[in-house]
Order: C-alpha cells, then sequence, then structure tokens
C-alpha cells in the first residue's frame, strides 16, 4: 500500500527527467549531443555537444579510482588480515563515520587548501584542475570501498586461511592467492558502488574541477564534468527553453549511466550468492 | 616421565617438556612424547584435555592465537621448531595437516593439491603435475576425479574434500601427517574409507591423528597417547594401552566412565 | 625461500603504507578545517544572522534552516520508509511487487544527489507551484532519505529473531498484532539508528536543496513552508563561489564547516553509539 510510493518516486523522477529532457532530441539529434564537443547552449546559435563534459566525468572518476582503490583496498586488507582484533573494532566505526562527511565539505578543502597547493607546487595557473579533482574525489571514495571490501574480506571463512598456513605459505601468499580471490565479488561490487558514487558527485567537481568544458590533455587541465554542468547552469536557464532542456537531457545521460553501474553491482553480488 | 624407553630407539619427531599457556591458562603440563616412524599414534582424551593443542604444536599453529606462550622443545629431524630463528613456514611445510572439517580452498582440485608447490615456486610445471597425480594415488582420489581436476573442489562429496585435504597435505611430501579429528564431519561410509587409508599411509608418512572417536583409535592407531587435563598420563602400544592400562584414569576413560 | 620471506614483508610494509597514507590525508583534511575554523567560531557565530552583506556575522539563519529542512523531511521519510519496510519484510506478497518494491528502492539510492534536485525542481517547485520553498526543499529530501530508511528498517525487522513472532502468533495474536506489538518495539533501536545516520546524511546535503529550497542572501528567518531558507552545506558553497569578498567569506566558510561537520559526525558518532549499547546489551 504505502510501498508504493517509492515506486511511485522512482518513476516520478524517471519520468520528470526525461519529460523535461526529451524534447530537446527534437531538435539536437542523439548523437550529435552525446558525441559532438561543442558546448555552447548560451550562444546565439547555440550547441549542445557533450562528449566533453561525458569524458570529464569518466576522467574525474577513473582518478578518483586510481587513488581510491590502492588507498581503500589497501586500509582494508590490513585491517581485516594483519591489524588485531582491538584495532579492527576501532577502525569499523571510524571508517563509518568518514563516510557520513558531507560532500561540500570535501569541497571546501579541495577549493581553499589543495589547489592553491597544487597550483604552487607545480608552478600552473590554477589549481582547480583534473589532479587536484581526482585526489579530493578519491578521498571521498576510500571509506566506501575500505568498508565494503573489509566486511568481504573478514567474512572469509578463517579455515581457509589455517589450510593455506598450515601448508607452508607466508601471510602476504595466504591474502594473495587465497583470501582476496574468495572476497573477490564483494571487492569488486565496491569498487563499482564506488564508481557509481564518484561519477555521480556534484558538489565536489563543482568546486574543484575547474569548470571548462574541455578534454583535459594533462591531468593539470581543468575539467567539467556532467553533474557539475547541471548544477552550474542551471540558475541560467529559463524554464523550458532549450538550454533548460538540455540539462535535463543531460540528467537523463546521467542517469543512466548510474542505472547501468547499479545493475552491474547487482549482477555482482547475484552471482555471489549463487555459489 | 612416561616415555624413556621410546627415546631410546631412532625416533626423530619427540616433544621434550613442552608446556603452553594460553595467556594465565596452563593449558598443557609438561609433556613428554615422541613419534614412531611409519606408526600412527592416537591421541584420545575427554574434550578440553588439550590433545587438540598439543597436535598443533607440532606445526606451530598455535602462534596464531594471541596470547599463546610456549616452553619446551619439539624436534623434527634434530632441530628444535620453537627455536626462535626457525623458519615457520619452511617447517609447516614439512608438517601437514588435516582439519576437522574438509577446508579445500574453493579453486580447481588440481589448483588445491599443486598450492603447497606452487608456493615455494621451485618446482617446474612437469614436477607439479606428476607430484598432484602421486599426492592424489596416495589419497585413493584418483580415479575419481582424473578427468575432472579443473573442476572445482566444492564440487566433491564431504568425503571426498577430506581425501583432497589429506592429498593437498601429502603433495609437499611431509614428515609427519597431523589429523584433527578428520572423520568427525563425515558419514560412516567415508569414515570407513579414511581409516583404512590412513592405515595404508602409515608406511608413507608418520601420522599422529587426534579423536575422541575411541573405537576409533583402537582400530587404526599402532600407539595411544591418553591426556586429562593438560597432562600426558599414559602412552604405550595401542593393543596394550587397551586391554592393560598402567593408570586408572586410562582405564576409566576407555570404560567410558567420563567422557 | 628468501624472496618469499622478501615478498611477505614488502607486501605487508605496502599494506600498512595505503593505511598510513589514507590516514593521514584524512587527518590532514579534517585538521586544516578544523584549525581554520575553529578560530570563527564563538557563541555569536552560531546564534547570529549574517551581516553586512555576508561578509561578517554569524550563521543563525542557516542552521536554522538545515535544521527545520532535516526535521520536515525526516518526519515524512520515516512513517513512510518504516511502513514500507514492515510491508517488504512481514507481508512479502505477491511476489512481483515486491520485486518491483526493491529494484525501485535500490535504484533510488544510487541515484545521483543533482538528479534528485532536479526532480525536486521540475516537480515541487514548478509543477506544483510551491516555489523555491522550505517545502519543496524538504520534500526532496525526504525522498533522498526514503531508500536509507527503508533499508535500514527492514535490516531492522529481519534482524528480529523468529523466535519472538512465532511464539506471538502461537500465542494467537494476529500478523498486525505481531508486528506492532513485538516486532516494531524489537527493531526500534535499530531503526532509530537508521534514521538518525539518514538524519546526518540529510543535513550535509547541497545539491538537492540548490534550486529547491536554498538562498544565499535571506536574512531573515524561515517563518513558514513556503520561505526560502539558508543551510548550512549550501552557505559554504555560496560563500566560496557566490561570496564578493573572498578575505573576508573564506573564514566564514570554514567556520560554517566545522559547525556542520560537528552537527553531521556527532549525529553518526550517536547513531554508532546507541548500536553499539544495543549490541552489548542483547543477549541474542
Amino acid at each position: 500500500m504505502v510501498a508504493l510510493f517509492s515506486v511511485i518516486f522512482l518513476f516520478g523522477i524517471i519520468f520528470s527527467i526525461f519529460y523535461e529532457g526529451l524534447p530537446l532530441f527534437r531538435v539536437v539529434p542523439l548523437r550529435e549531443f552525446l558525441f559532438s564537443r561543442q558546448w555552447y547552449p548560451t550562444h546565439e546559435d547555440p550547441e549542445f555537444g557533450i562528449w566533453t563534459l561525458l569524458v570529464g566525468s569518466i576522467f574525474a572518476t577513473l582518478g578518483a579510482l586510481v587513488i581510491a582503490l590502492p588507498l581503500g583496498l589497501g586500509s582494508a586488507v590490513f585491517i581485516s588480515e594483519i591489524a588485531g582484533k582491538r584495532w579492527r573494532e576501532m577502525a569499523k566505526p571510524v571508517i563509518e563515520l568518514l563516510a557520513a562527511i558531507p560532500s561540500v565539505v570535501y569541497g571546501l578543502f579541495g577549493m581553499a587548501v589543495l589547489a592553491p597547493f597544487v597550483r604552487e607546487t607545480f608552478n600552473l595557473d590554477t589549481g582547480l584542475n583534473l589532479f587536484s579533482t581526482s585526489i579530493i574525489l578519491g578521498l571521498m571514495v576510500v571509506p566506501i570501498i575500505a568498508s565494503m571490501s573489509e566486511d568481504a574480506l573478514s567474512s572469509v571463512a578463517s579455515d581457509l586461511r589455517e589450510a593455506s598456513l598450515a601448508l607452508g605459505a607466508t601471510k602476504w601468499e595466504t591474502i594473495t592467492r587465497i583470501v582476496i580471490p574468495a572476497a573477490r565479488s564483494g571487492v569488486i561490487g565496491s569498487i563499482l558502488l564506488g564508481f557509481g558514487r564518484a561519477i555521480g558527485e556534484t558538489m565536489v567537481v563543482l568546486m574543484v574541477a575547474g569548470g571548462s568544458a574541455q578534454i583535459p590533455r594533462t591531468v593539470f587541465q581543468s575539467l567539467r564534468p556532467l553533474t557539475s554542468t547541471i548544477a552550474a547552469e542551471m540558475g541560467e536557464t529559463v524554464m523550458g527553453d532549450l538550454h533548460f532542456q538540455s540539462l535535463f537531457a543531460i540528467a537523463i545521460v546521467l542517469f543512466v549511466i548510474t542505472f547501468l553501474t547499479n545493475l552491474i553491482t547487482e549482477l555482482v553480488f547475484l552471482k555471489r550468492s549463487s555459489r | 616421565m612416561v616415555n624413556e624407553a621410546s627415546c631410546l630407539l631412532n625416533t626423530h619427531i619427540c616433544v621434550q617438556n613442552l608446556n603452553l599457556w594460553f595467556g594465565t591458562n596452563h593449558v598443557l603440563h609438561a609433556v613428554d612424547l615422541c613419534l614412531y616412524e611409519h606408526r600412527i599414534t592416537a591421541l584420545i582424551g575427554p574434550s578440553g584435555c588439550g590433545k587438540t593443542t598439543l597436535l598443533r604444536c607440532f606445526n606451530r599453529m598455535n602462534d596464531l592465537i594471541d596470547g599463546t606462550r610456549i616452553t619446551g622443545t619439539l624436534l623434527l629431524d634434530d632441530e628444535d621448531i620453537y627455536y626462535p630463528k626457525a623458519q615457520v613456514t619452511s617447517i609447516r611445510s614439512r608438517v601437514g595437516m588435516v582439519f576437522q572439517k574438509p577446508n579445500p580452498f574453493p579453486k580447481s582440485i588440481y589448483a588445491n593439491v599443486a598450492y603447497g608447490l606452487a608456493i615455494t615456486g621451485k618446482y617446474s610445471k612437469a614436477q607439479i603435475r606428476e607430484r598432484v597425480r602421486e599426492s592424489l594415488m596416495s589419497a585413493w582420489l584418483w580415479d575419481e576425479v582424473k578427468d575432472r581436476l579443473h573442476d572445482s573442489a566444492m564440487s566433491l562429496s564431504g568425503g571426498q574434500q577430506q581425501r583432497l585435504c589429506i592429498a593437498r597435505a601429502l603433495a609437499n611430501q611431509p614428515r609427519v601427517l597431523l589429523l584433527d579429528e578428520p572423520t568427525s564431519a563425515l558419514d560412516p561410509q567415508s569414515t570407513a574409507k579414511i581409516e583404512e587409508l590412513l592405515t595404508e599411509l602409515k608406511k608413507q608418512v608418520t601420522i599422529l591423528i587426534v579423536t575422541h572417536n575411541i573405537a576409533q583409535a583402537g582400530r587404526i592407531s599402532d600407539y595411544t597417547a591418553f591426556m586429562y587435563l593438560g597432562d600426558l598420563i599414559e602412552f604405550g602400544e595401542t593393543q596394550q594401552v587397551f586391554t592393560v592400562p598402567k593408570d586408572p584414569a586410562t582405564e576409566a576413560y576407555l570404560t567410558g566412565v567420563f567422557g | 625461500m628468501n624472496l618469499r620471506k622478501l615478498s611477505n614483508h614488502a607486501g605487508i610494509g605496502a599494506l600498512s603504507l595505503c593505511l598510513l597514507l589514507t590516514a593521514l590525508a584524512l587527518l590532514v583534511f579534517l585538521w586544516s578545517i578544523i584549525s581554520k575554523g575553529w578560530s570563527v567560531l564563538s557563541w555569536e557565530f552560531i546564534s547570529q544572522p549574517p551581516r553586512e552583506a555576508m561578509t561578517s556575522g554569524g550563521i543563525y539563519p542557516a542552521l536554522l534552516g538545515t535544521l527545520y529542512l532535516t526535521v520536515i523531511s525526516i518526519a515524512i521519510a520515516l512513517p513512510l520508509g518504516v511502513m514500507t519496510a514492515i510491508y517488504l519484510n512481514n507481508y512479502g506478497k505477491p511476489h512481483w511487487l515486491v520485486r518491483i518494491v526493491k529494484v525501485a528502492v535500490n535504484t533510488l539510492a544510487g541515484v545521483p544527489s543533482i538528479i534528485y534536485g532536479l526532480f525536486g525542481m521540475a516537480v515541487f517547485v514548478n509543477l506544483l507551484r510551491l516555489d523555491v520553498s522550505l517545502l519543496a526543499g524538504s520534500f526532496t529530501l525526504a525522498i533522498l532519505a526514503l531508500p536509507l530508511i527503508i533499508n535500514a528498517s527492514e535490516e531492522a525487522l529481519r534482524s528480529v529473531p523468529k523466535d519472538f513472532t512465532d511464539a506471538s502468533l502461537a500465542l494467537g495474536a494476529t500478523e498486525r498484532q505481531t508486528i506492532l506489538r513485538v516486532s516494531l518495539p524489537t527493531a526500534l533501536p535499530n531503526i532509530l539508528t537508521g534514521a538518525i545516520i539518514s538524519i546526518g546524511r540529510v543535513a550535509g546535503e547541497t545539491a538537492p536543496i540548490m534550486f529547491t529550497a536554498a538562498t544565499f542572501y535571506s536574512r531573515k528567518l524561515p517563518k513558514s513552508l513556503s520561505d526560502e531558507v539558508m543551510a548550512l552545506p549550501y552557505h559554504i558553497f555560496a560563500l566560496m563561489t557566490e561570496g564578493s569578498n573572498a578575505q573576508k567569506q573564506v573564514p566564514i566558510a570554514y567556520g560554517t564547516a566545522v559547525v556542520l561537520l560537528f552537527l553531521v559526525l556527532g549525529i553518526s558518532a550517536l547513531a554508532i553509539a546507541i548500536r553499539y549499547q544495543i549490541r552489548r546489551k542483547r543477549k541474542w
């Protein structure tokens, strides 16, 4: 009865963004929308190609994962396999707390502390670029990856570890050959979750990525992902006009991406529970 | 105190004056025990007597438990495995262990048996393949799995999984094979098969088996050690211990007065 | 053997390095925010409205705004979420409907917050003509919180031991009575924990309220549901990006961030502490 509300809301969300966004495609063909590099919505003769924005989102997310994966997974393995019981008990709530920090605070740090630091250290024009964004976004995603991976690793049955050690394996060999492979689906799931979180993040990229709709050629160039485009430009549009619609169209693309990521994550977990 | 006679024989696997504490809990009291080579020695006693703890001393698996303290020596071929500078991983590869609940890795049958060799990096593929075959044959599992070596080990039945674990341990060609109640989780048929297997295996390797099943000890072991509350009460040929036990506690346990 | 020992030490060393780096980065992060914001904090800061075009004064309206938004949205989401969870866990039929609802909940949980903001804008602000208001923002945040509460409540209900419900039914109680008198009270602490965590989450969100509720330049306190509100996270963002006087406003942003951090982390820590106490006291 009441449960239907969630279904209603979901479909409401989907419906509304499609409703507002689809009309754009009467004017702009889908292929051009997705693959054109010209994002000039405010020009006299506006153009709506989101390729640079899409690539921006992907680069920022991949950059974040490059940072978050080793730090998050490494920490998770350490906590689960090497740290003593007391440390493990302390670490879990700490990770949970870290995951609760609002993204705007990360953005503040990135904008006010990291970016100037990067700018000075590397002698750049601005510190608001892919490099800084990856670091902050990655930091934000670390608790997610660490928490889920640690859960997956510690639920590997301890008699598998014992069997490995009894055969003369070192701790490291046991970790790499037995424990991590056994926890594979949980670890992959955590990475996918991190990916979804990073690609959907708005505030951090709004504050740290720099804002120019270009494909960054080096790590030190600015970029502008899909999310910050929507947030930054929505204020400049008139309800119902082409620009307005184009932002909703971006929302459609974003939704599709996160939905697919979610789907893949579910499949990964389905595989694990069927073992 | 119990064992001077056997120590005169040329056994190379001896425990001398072993004491073990878990924290402040004094769990093993001055145990002296020697294992006869190529024989099956059974460790029996009521639960909590320390027999599994003693078993795990032989391959230093108790080291994994926080707060363990050990004094005394355990000689494996004239090397004291508790010598501080000893290489634990090397010791463990010379002592095989089979656990109570079969615990094959979630990998292929082949990968399970090859594990102990693969981690050393010292064997060629051909050598590993040969050793896997030998071990599976020794464990009486070869015929059943030779056509599906790369299937998952989890697809085997309980009894087969346990034989797989035996094969896995044998692949390292250990000096001693330690078994911790290996059949208690298995059905009677699998149990019988494994008991037969062990009787055959002792020609290859010295066996120490912990069992709470007195009848099993009587069936398969050559020597029996009876433990009670952390002390080694009696040790001798199984025949003799079962028919004319020297210690009244032994007799009480064997006749089911307590257990 | 030496190589293996070496790899063992190297591997474990690398892992501890990962943990150290993570801890270091987070410490630097938290330290810089707190140290820079601490100096701005004072009783005035929390209790006074901003002055001189947002270049001095306090953040009281934003604090109040966040409070209102949070309380109202959770008040909406909590009953809806718990009832949905009860349906999913205890009634569970028809099967196809349960599956659809579960898929919907999981998908909602993964939707980026900006899309919630767009939805809120399209529907509450424009369609329902609520305009940028406290109400519109609260509705939007409520939908955001819904999947969190549903998941937490469902897990809480699921962990009620079957023995309890069996005993109740065996004594002749109806499903409904069992739920109301046995399942809910037993699951209540865990549901509460979930609600508290959602509160923390909602208080810190910026994107959903950007176009539905938040404003930067309002100095009056929200008097009705249809007023625009200031909110802590949006205030930080606006100070950094829309402000006219960086020198004066950046420190205010830090101060606001510290207040927000304490609020959110305090709430989350409370939830974790409650959950820990429950686990300790419970004997099942």
